[in-house]
């Protein structure tokens, strides 16, 4: 099967040879000779996106929300730049991408030629791995190669960068069996000792927890499937980080909703009081942890992740068991079954019971208002109006992020498409393009805050573009919500540049865009529009102005262990029983 | 760092770091997992590695300093690999510690510049770091 052609089409070739069908892109000089080459086929179809950064995003959602290799085409120097911000998004929650990126000819790099950037620098901290092409013949390896290293093992971007002299010149191509980097080897099987060790450490906890995130999405949805069965055979409750949701259903009693910095308090708390913590696929990132020295101080950690580097990273961990989530839970799944185990029932009854008294709490709860929206209940109307459909959720990042994490109750994975690690602010709106066009019937919605959204808005014109009914729902409350809380707790109430003095009229914009505007004031008003934003077969904007003043608790401030959270008014005045540990919790 | 061998595309560089086993852990799992490299292996864990410098040291002088450096230059095992009127160049090769005090007693005897390589490291015994 060696064909010969140009490296231009030798890029389009590989692509649909890896059944690439979406191309999230942006023309210029230095991939013209690959748009040619784009102009000549069917089987991948380009999307035009309004900037590189967006295309990185939407490649994201398409990925994030399909399992699949997200695929971007750039240009040189600026084009290849503003994609760098996707690409580090991509590297910190483990989203497999393959970017091309177009370089100016080999024999004027280093000249400070128009357009040239250099993309192997940039990208090199911000990648899994890149690549600059200088010879045709190897070309089709590295391309092949790319698909293999973004989405093997930990998951996560690839720039292929090449010169324009590449593009054009002839070649053979083929599709490789083997690559030549024989030292990259992602464990896929977890030690089996190791994994005995933890189901012993499993079967004699008191107090035990489950604490799982991201990798169990990026494992497939077997991990999900083993997740669910394993915690059921225990019946241990279940936390889970922002990156995890969905991977165990919110509706199950044994689970508690998510844990860290915005995390409910019985998450968090019995994280702190657990004796055996089950670590599955997360990585003790700081907006988990708290402060690190008094991070679960009593418990015994295991801890499984395809990435040896993300153990013993923060946190030491008695038991680290280096797999692929699947795998291992499969594992673990068949040694609880086969082996004799006997939990201690009277212990896990109390822990059950303590856990309960925590969720008594209710360290969700708000003040609710017939004047104003409160931006928890907009989350959850929208959660009620759209649970019984095929929805798909994505988010910018502030206040409006986690209150969708608390308030919006993710069943199945795949469904929520989030900037975590990075805390990208522009990341929903490109991201619900790729999931768009991913799953053309489904519903998708973008849970936005009114300054986020602005930042990656010219995308609206993409999904008109391609008919794309993306949902864009912003939760407007005139400031950077999260900055405003912080200034609020730490730096004296002192609201430095971050009130919104000039907002746009978004049903304007809408309109402006050729989408469709809904503006929703009234608490009374707010099912209605909602159900009208979903029948309307168009790019919505949903104007949904809330409460300005409203905070998101509870709240682990940044330093502060776990049992030192604060909750919000509500919670404590709910607090009855226990008012003392209430006190002191505040 | 050059290439070691050839025909496998392969180098190997030695990486001379300190700090806390969680760091140093950490700093081997960030190595492995970049995809280029093949193996990671840690020589003082391995225990009895050898590890040696070069340098190439130049000194300026005339009469009695210049005699003197010839003399600790024996004394050091350093050869002679450039010489005018007024200047050597010496080679030296060791650990690390006898280059730093070989170039220290060619301080007061007219040191101008030096070359050095930093270290490079081994495996003692007939294991290659393949085999490990």
């Amino acid at each position: 099967m060696t064909e010969e052609m140009s490296g231009a089409e030798m890029v389009i070739r590989a692509l649909a040879d890896q059944g690439v069908q979406h191309l999230f892109g942006y023309p210029g000089g230095a991939v013209l000779p690959i748009y040619d080459a784009i102009f000549a086929q069917k089987k991948v179809q380009h999307i035009l996106v309004r900037h590189e950064q967006g295309a990185v995003h939407a490649a994201e959602g398409y990925a994030r929300s399909t399992g699949k290799v997200g695929c971007v085409l750039v240009t040189s120097g600026p084009g290849a730049t503003n994609a760098v911000t996707g690409l580090t998004d991509a590297l910190m929650d483990s989203i497999p991408i393959v970017c091309i990126t177009g370089q100016v000819p080999t024999h004027l790099i280093g000249n400070d030629a128009f357009q040239e950037a250099d993309t192997v620098g940039i990208t090199r901290p911000c990648t899994k791995h890149n690549y600059l092409v200088k010879r045709i013949e190897d070309l089709p390896g590295v391309l092949h190669e790319a698909f293999h290293i973004a989405a093997s093992g930990r998951p996560g971007p690839v720039v292929v960068d090449i010169p324009k002299d590449i593009q054009f010149a002839k070649g053979i191509y083929s599709k490789p069996k083997t690559f030549p980097h024989t030292g990259y080897k992602p464990r896929i099987k977890g030690d089996i000792e190791k994994i005995k060790q933890a189901i012993d450490l499993m079967a004699h906890a008191k107090r035990p927890l489950f604490y799982t995130g991201g990798g169990v999405i990026n494992s497939g949805n077997a991990a999900s499937d083993l997740l669910r069965e394993l915690v059921k055979l225990t019946g241990y409750p279940i936390t889970s980080t922002l990156m995890g949701l969905g991977a165990f259903p919110a509706a199950d009693p044994q689970w508690m909703g998510m844990l860290g910095m915005h995390g409910t308090l019985e998450a968090n708390m019995a994280m702190h009081d657990c004796d055996v913590m089950i670590c599955i696929g997360a990585r003790f990132d700081d907006r988990i942890t708290g402060r690190v020295d008094a991070f679960s101080p009593g418990s015994k950690k295991i801890h499984v992740d395809i990435d040896p580097s993300s153990i013993n990273k923060n946190i030491h961990v008695d038991v680290p068991i280096v797999g692929d989530c699947a795998n291992v839970l499969e594992d673990m799944v068949r040694l609880w079954r086969t082996g004799a185990i006997h939990p201690d029932k009277k212990a896990l009854g109390d822990w059950w019971k303590q856990v309960d008294k925590w969720r008594g709490r209710k360290s969700l709860a708000y003040r609710p208002s017939n004047e104003v929206i409160k931006p928890q209940y907009a989350i959850q109307r929208l959660y009620e109006l759209t649970k019984d459909r095929d929805t798909y959720i994505t988010t910018e990042v502030g206040q409006h992020q986690m209150w969708a994490a608390q308030f919006y109750g993710f069943q199945e994975p795949n469904r929520w498409m989030t900037s975590g690690g990075l805390g990208t602010m522009g990341y929903g709106l490109p991201s619900s393009v790729g999931v768009q066009l991913a799953h053309p019937k489904s519903l998708v919605v973008d849970i936005a805050g009114e300054a986020s959204v602005l930042m990656t808005m010219q995308e609206l014109s993409t999904a008109v573009q391609y008919r794309l009914p993306i949902k864009i729902f912003i939760l407007n409350n005139r400031y950077m919500g999260m900055v405003r809380q912080w200034q609020e707790l730490l730096h004296g109430g002192r609201y430095s540049e971050s009130y919104s003095e000039a907002l746009p009229d978004f049903v304007k914009l809408a309109e402006a865009y050729h989408a469709y505007g809904i503006r929703c004031e009234k608490p009374g008003d707010l099912d209605h529009a909602i159900r009208e934003m979903i029948d309307v077969d168009k790019p919505v904007l949903f104007d949904c102005v809330v409460d300005p003043k409203e905070n998101c608790f509870p709240m682990i401030p940044s330093g502060r262990a776990h049992n030192e959270m604060i909750l919000g008014d509500a919670a404590e005045s709910l607090d009855s029983a226990i008012t003392e540990e209430g006190k002191m919790l505040v | 760092m050059s290439e070691t061998e050839h025909a496998k595309h392969l180098s190997l560089i030695t990486v001379v770091t300190t700090g806390t086993p969680m760091v140093i852990e950490q700093i081997k799992n960030q190595l492995d997992r970049l995809v280029p490299v093949h193996r990671v292996v840690d020589m003082t864990l391995l225990g009895g590695s050898i590890e040696r410098e070069l340098a190439m040291v130049k000194i300026k002088g005339s009469g009695e300093h210049r005699v003197e450096a010839l003399r600790l230059a024996d004394a050091f095992r350093a050869r002679v690999i450039d010489a005018t009127t007024e200047s050597f160049v010496f080679e030296i090769t060791g650990k690390s510690d006898k280059i730093d005090q070989f170039v220290e007693l060619m301080l007061p005897l007219g040191l101008v510049e030096v070359s050095r390589t930093g270290i490079a490291a081994i495996a003692r015994g007939p294991e290659g770091m393949s085999a490990r």
